[in-house]
């Protein structure tokens, strides 16, 4: 497996130098209470992110997401206010991700239609499914006990960083140790190299749109219990931020490379830039422009290292 | 070549034309009217000038996720540049020009520097729709000259202004397709985009070219839109991927390219339009009518897929025009 050290590296220089940067023209930026945002911040998007990066892998992409995260947070909150235990509404929402994913997967797999066109019709299916839902209502008044999980703590730590914490082990050993793992990562750089030694590339694939669903439900939970009211147009966009820090995290847009590591420190640069640019006093209504050269720079990085690896004949 | 397709393929898109049609008169009682049938194309010709573009993008093989945001921005642009004492045919000339520029950079990106045409968009529908967020601040442009508005709200004859543009454009990319050499090059790409580049076509100009035209028929799109709200505003043309997409697929052009046409694409575009147009007289909510526009795009592509593949193995592979 490729190991891209130099994205890492990157990554963290330009960290660093926002770092500098923020230090120097707005040092009010490294209060505790906001250092704790952003890695909160971070926390739910580099879950969702682990979901997309094994969708990625196999060589396919989900559209879909910021959907099912509104459609899960969504779940949860009614839920919640409906008296359910908290474990409940937990599994509540994986549950439902989880059945997403598997929609999309079954439709991507058995359809053979491209995963794209597949999500960008599942995408406005569960949107507009939820708005039948809920009218449009915005849910207010949720119970303290639901807000526990977005504000509390456990050992200095608020509970979505733990969350992450756990997800980052988790899928560690998952995606080196188990056989399920490696062939995520043989589907999408041989696919007929995997399915000649015996993977079953469709369940590959539909065991990831699954894994993604459940881990976009998980980030729904961490994400909406910080907010005391859930909008319905929650999550609109979300997608785009997602992607954009998988392949930002050095994750190949081609499928079959990356690491855990990468992804989670693009979590942390994206979060950290959403946060900076009000320190800069710069509109966030720029957000988006930035967020699409982000993904652009990485692209255009991810084919010169395709091309000069297959200049010396290493591919 | 082009008896084959009539068939099957027509058929089910009739039927489902007729279908759609049908539905829509039961949800609302206008929508079987004169009046309101007259009015159709005035709603769709923005999206059928841009799935017209698309249909030639996904006959290659790509596609392009950055038109409805090149809507948006090509919009700011006009109503920036009237506000700021340009003169409105300037204003407009510019927002054109924005559009291909806009385009051109997804060419360049997709045809030169090799990214795949999805994520290449995707990232610019974020550039674009982000700069027209910037430039307007939010904000809406208003107060045009009263002449602008025949362009998207008067009449030629009894039609709308539109009828004649949208089947003028129709009949222009027809004759493109399937009567010059471009056309032809188009349809070689979609079906073997190696094999047409060993035999000596520019793929890659051709590509530039295409991707360059859809953001200068977004920005028509844009300058028609303007003139029919009579605003201009940065969220202008959202979700117009998703109809212009639909329309191409529905319309029988297949999605990993090389086969399909532009008369399948304004049947398709029917289909769409009536879905929207229906539900808005039935008073259904824009994101419930998303939610059909979803479901009738994963319908169509399986079912491309499913009487494709029934096509292919009784008659062996063959490009239509």
């Amino acid at each position: 497996m490729y190991v891209d050290r130099a994205r890492q590296l990157s990554i963290l220089a330009f960290l660093l130098v926002l770092g500098l940067a923020l230090l120097a023209y707005a040092p009010s930026f490294f209060q505790p209470g906001n250092l704790r945002d952003i890695l909160v911040n971070a926390s739910y998007l580099f879950v969702a992110a682990v979901g997309m990066m094994l969708v990625i892998l196999t060589g396919h992409i989900d559209l879909s997401v910021g959907a099912i995260l509104a459609i899960c947070s969504t779940a949860a909150a009614l839920a919640s206010k409906a008296g359910w235990p908290l474990f409940a509404v937990f599994l509540l929402a994986l549950g439902l991700g989880g059945a997403l994913g598997f929609l999309n997967g079954l439709l991507v797999t058995n359809l053979r239609i491209h995963s794209i066109i597949v999500t960008l019709g599942t995408m406005n299916i569960f949107r507009g499914a939820l708005i039948y839902w809920t009218q449009g209502a915005w849910i207010y008044d949720l119970p303290s006990d639901f807000r526990t999980v977005g504000l509390g703590q456990f050992g200095g730590i608020p509970y979505p960083v733990w969350g992450a914490i756990v997800t980052f082990a988790l899928f560690a050993w998952i995606l080196t140790q188990t056989s399920w793992g490696r062939s995520l990562y043989a589907a999408g750089s041989n696919p007929s190299a995997a399915h000649l030694s015996g993977i079953s590339i469709p369940k590959v694939v539909l065991g990831a749109f699954v894994v993604n669903g459940v881990l976009v439900g998980l980030s729904a939970v961490l994400f909406s219990t910080r907010f005391s009211v859930i909008q319905s147009n929650i999550g609109y966009g979300f997608e785009l931020l997602v992607i954009t820090t998988v392949v930002v995290g050095g994750v190949h847009i081609f499928g079959g490379s990356g690491t855990l590591l990468g992804v989670a420190l693009a979590a942390l640069l994206l979060s950290t830039i959403g946060t900076a640019l009000t320190f800069f006093r710069v509109s966030s209504y720029w957000e988006l422009t930035l967020q699409g050269l982000f993904v652009l720079g990485a692209v255009a990085l991810d084919i010169m290292r395709t091309r000069r690896s297959l200049q010396r004949g290493e591919v | 070549m082009r008896g084959a397709r009539i068939g099957l393929s027509e058929a089910i898109l009739g039927t489902i034309l007729l279908f759609t049609f049908l539905l829509m008169a039961q949800l609302s009682p206008q929508f079987l009217t004169s009046t309101n049938l007259l009015q159709l194309p005035r709603f769709v010709t923005e999206v059928g000038l841009i799935a017209l573009g698309m249909t030639l993008i996904i006959l290659t093989g790509g596609i392009d996720l950055s038109v409805g945001a090149i809507v948006g921005l090509a919009a700011v642009v006009l109503g920036a540049l009237y506000e700021a004492g340009v003169p409105l045919p300037g204003a407009i000339m510019g927002a054109l020009v924005v559009g291909v520029v806009a385009g051109s950079m997804n060419g360049f990106l997709i045809a030169y520097l090799r990214m795949p045409p999805l994520i290449a968009t995707l990232a610019t529908m974020a550039i674009f729709r982000g700069l027209a967020f910037g430039i307007s601040q939010g904000r809406a442009y208003r107060d045009y000259p009263d002449w602008f508005y025949t362009l998207g709200q008067g009449y030629v004859g009894p039609f709308p202004t539109q009828v004649p543009l949208l089947l003028g454009a129709a009949i222009v990319f027809a004759f493109l397709l399937s009567k010059t050499p471009f056309g032809r090059k188009i349809y070689a790409i979609g079906n073997n985009e190696t094999a047409t580049r060993f035999a000596g076509h520019d793929v890659d100009q051709v590509k530039f070219l295409l991707y360059s035209l859809s953001g200068g028929l977004s920005a028509m799109a844009a300058v028609l839109l303007v003139s029919r709200f009579s605003t201009a505003k940065a969220d202008l043309g959202q979700g117009f991927e998703l109809d212009a997409i639909t329309a191409v697929v529905l319309g029988g052009t297949s999605i990993s390219g090389g086969t399909g046409g532009v008369w399948g694409t304004v049947l398709g575009l029917l289909v769409v339009g009536a879905i929207r147009n229906g539900m808005t007289l039935a008073f259904i909510n824009t994101d419930i009518q998303q939610m059909a526009i979803g479901a009738a795009l994963i319908t169509a592509v399986t079912l491309n897929q499913v009487f494709g593949s029934l096509r292919l193995r009784r008659k062996g592979v063959r490009t239509t025009g």
